[in-house]
C-alpha cells in the first residue's frame, strides 16, 4: 500500500505525542513536518483552517485534526496491528470516556497550574491531583489502562507525563508521592514500549523550554 | 428497574441530554425516561456516574454509559443493524463527524458563558459563540446537513441549541435568526424529523428556566 502518511507537529506538544506513540505502535511510515508555531506552515493553515494547531494527521492528502480524532483514526486504518480501543461497544465507551476525563480534568488542568497564579493556580492544583488519583483509582493493579495490551486510554495520559516535573516544580508538590501507581506505570510505559520511550520528551528539556516562556 | 433493558438518566432542559433523546429515537429504542432533580440526584445518578455526577448517562442492562457524544457512538455501535447510521462507516468520514461534534462542543460552552456570566466575561463569550455560528454557517454551505447529504453525528451534537436560541438572543442582546440564515434553514429541516422535534422542549420554556437558574446564580 503506497500511503502517503504526514504528521504536522511540535516537538514539545504532549498532543502530538500521542499521534506519533499511536502511528509507531502501529508500525506506520510516516513523515513528520516539525512547524514553527509562531510562522505556521501553508500546509499546517490549508489543512486546519479552523483551530490552526497541530497536530494534524494528512493521509493521503486528507486532514485529520485534534489528537484523540486522530489517535481513533489510525486505529480504525491500521485495524489488524496492536488494537488500541476494545471491539466491545461498552468497553470502547469507557475507554473514550477516560480519555475525555484525562483531555478535561488533566491536559486543562495541568496547563492552568503553569500558567496561572496564586488562587487559580492552588484551585488548579487541587483539581489536578484529584484527577490523577481518580485515574490512580480506574488503573488499579492492571499493567496499563488498557489491560495486559497498551490501549486507547494509556496513549491519551502518557505524553502528558514528561510534563510531570514541569508541573511539580513549579506546583511544588510531587505526583509520585501522591499517586505512585501512576508513576510506576509511567515508567513501565517507557521502559516496556518503545513508541513511548522514543516520543516523550526530556522533562527537564520541556521545564528549561516552559521556563523560557513563563519565568 | 427490573425488565428495563435501556434507561436514560436526563434533565429536560439539558442539551447534552437531548442529543441522546434523538439518537435513541432515531434508531426506535425503547427506553425508560428518568427526570433527575439536579439538586437532589438520585442514589442511581451517583452510582452510574461517580466521577461527574451528571445527566446524561445511559444505563443498558444495568451497565452506564456517560458523556453525551460518547453515548451517542455507543448507541449507533450497538443498534448498527437499525437504519439509519448515526456515524459514516468510513474511518475518514467518521473523523470528520467527530471533529464537528467536538466544535459543537465549543459553542455550547460559549452559549453557557453567556447564560452565567456578565459584563467582560459576556462580551468574551459572546464573541466566541458568534465566531463559532459564523464557522458552521460556512461548514453548511450548499449542504443539507453539516456533514453532507445525511443527517448524522454532527447534527445530533449541534441541533438542541436550536432550544436556547430565543434564551440567547434575549439574553445575549443578539439575533441568532437574522445573522445565520443557512443555520436556521438547517434548523427546520432537523426539526421535520420526529427525533428531534420531540426530544427539543418548548423555547419558551426554556428561556424561563434559564432566567430562574441566572436569578439564582448572579
Amino acid at each position: 500500500m503506497n500511503d502517503e502518511v504526514i504528521l504536522l507537529d511540535y516537538w514539545a506538544s504532549p498532543y502530538g505525542m500521542r499521534v506519533k506513540i499511536a502511528l509507531d505502535e502501529k508500525g506506520v511510515d510516516y513523515e513528520c513536518q516539525a512547524e514553527n508555531l509562531q510562522n505556521k506552515s501553508p500546509l499546517l493553515l490549508k489543512s486546519n483552517p479552523i483551530h490552526k494547531t497541530i497536530p494534524v494527521l494528512v493521509h493521503n492528502g486528507k486532514p485529520i485534526c485534534e489528537s484523540l480524532i486522530i489517535v481513533s483514526y489510525i486505529d480504525e486504518v491500521w485495524h489488524d496491528k496492536s488494537p488500541l480501543l476494545p471491539s466491545d461497544p461498552h468497553q470502547k465507551s469507557q475507554a473514550l470516556f477516560w480519555a475525555d476525563y484525562i483531555d478535561k480534568k488533566i491536559y486543562d488542568v495541568g496547563r492552568k497550574v503553569l500558567w496561572e497564579k496564586g488562587e487559580d493556580q492552588e484551585m488548579a492544583k487541587k483539581e489536578s491531583m484529584e484527577g490523577m488519583k481518580k485515574l490512580e483509582g480506574e488503573l488499579g493493579n492492571k499493567r496499563y489502562f488498557g489491560g495486559e495490551n497498551l490501549g486507547f486510554v494509556d496513549v491519551a495520559l502518557v505524553p502528558f507525563t514528561c510534563w510531570f516535573y514541569s508541573i511539580e516544580t513549579r506546583g511544588n508538590f510531587s505526583i509520585e508521592a501522591e499517586c505512585p501507581k501512576i508513576s510506576s506505570w509511567a515508567k513501565r510505559c517507557v521502559a516496556e514500549r518503545e513508541s513511548i520511550a522514543k516520543t516523550l520528551q526530556d522533562p527537564h528539556k520541556l521545564y528549561d523550554y516552559y521556563v523560557k516562556l513563563n519565568p | 428497574m427490573a425488565g428495563s433493558e435501556v434507561e436514560l438518566l436526563d434533565f429536560w432542559a439539558s442539551l447534552f441530554g437531548m442529543r441522546v433523546r434523538i439518537a435513541l429515537a432515531e434508531k426506535g429504542v425503547q427506553y425508560d425516561y428518568k427526570e433527575e432533580n439536579l439538586t437532589n440526584k438520585s442514589q442511581l445518578l451517583l452510582e452510574m456516574n461517580p466521577v461527574h455526577k451528571k445527566i446524561p448517562v445511559l444505563i443498558h442492562y444495568g451497565k452506564p454509559i456517560c458523556e453525551s457524544n460518547i453515548i451517542v457512538q455507543y448507541i449507533d455501535e450497538v443498534w448498527q443493524n437499525k437504519y439509519p447510521p448515526l456515524l459514516p462507516s468510513d474511518p475518514y468520514l467518521k473523523a470528520q463527524a467527530r471533529f464537528w461534534a467536538d466544535f459543537v462542543d465549543k459553542i455550547y460552552d460559549a452559549g453557557r458563558r453567556i447564560l452565567n456570566t456578565k459584563g467582560e466575561e459576556m462580551e468574551k463569550a459572546k464573541t466566541e459563540f458568534i465566531d463559532g455560528l459564523k464557522v458552521l454557517e460556512g461548514q453548511l454551505g450548499e449542504k443539507p446537513y453539516l456533514t453532507g447529504e445525511s443527517f448524522g453525528y454532527a447534527d445530533i451534537a449541534m441541533v438542541p441549541l436550536y432550544c436556547r436560541f430565543y434564551a440567547l438572543e434575549m439574553i445575549g442582546k443578539m439575533n441568532i435568526e437574522k445573522e445565520y440564515p443557512k443555520l436556521i434553514a438547517w434548523v427546520k429541516r432537523c426539526m421535520e424529523r420526529e427525533s428531534v422535534s420531540k426530544s427539543l422542549p418548548d423555547p419558551h420554556k426554556v428561556y424561563e428556566f434559564l432566567l430562574e437558574r441566572q436569578k439564582k446564580i448572579r
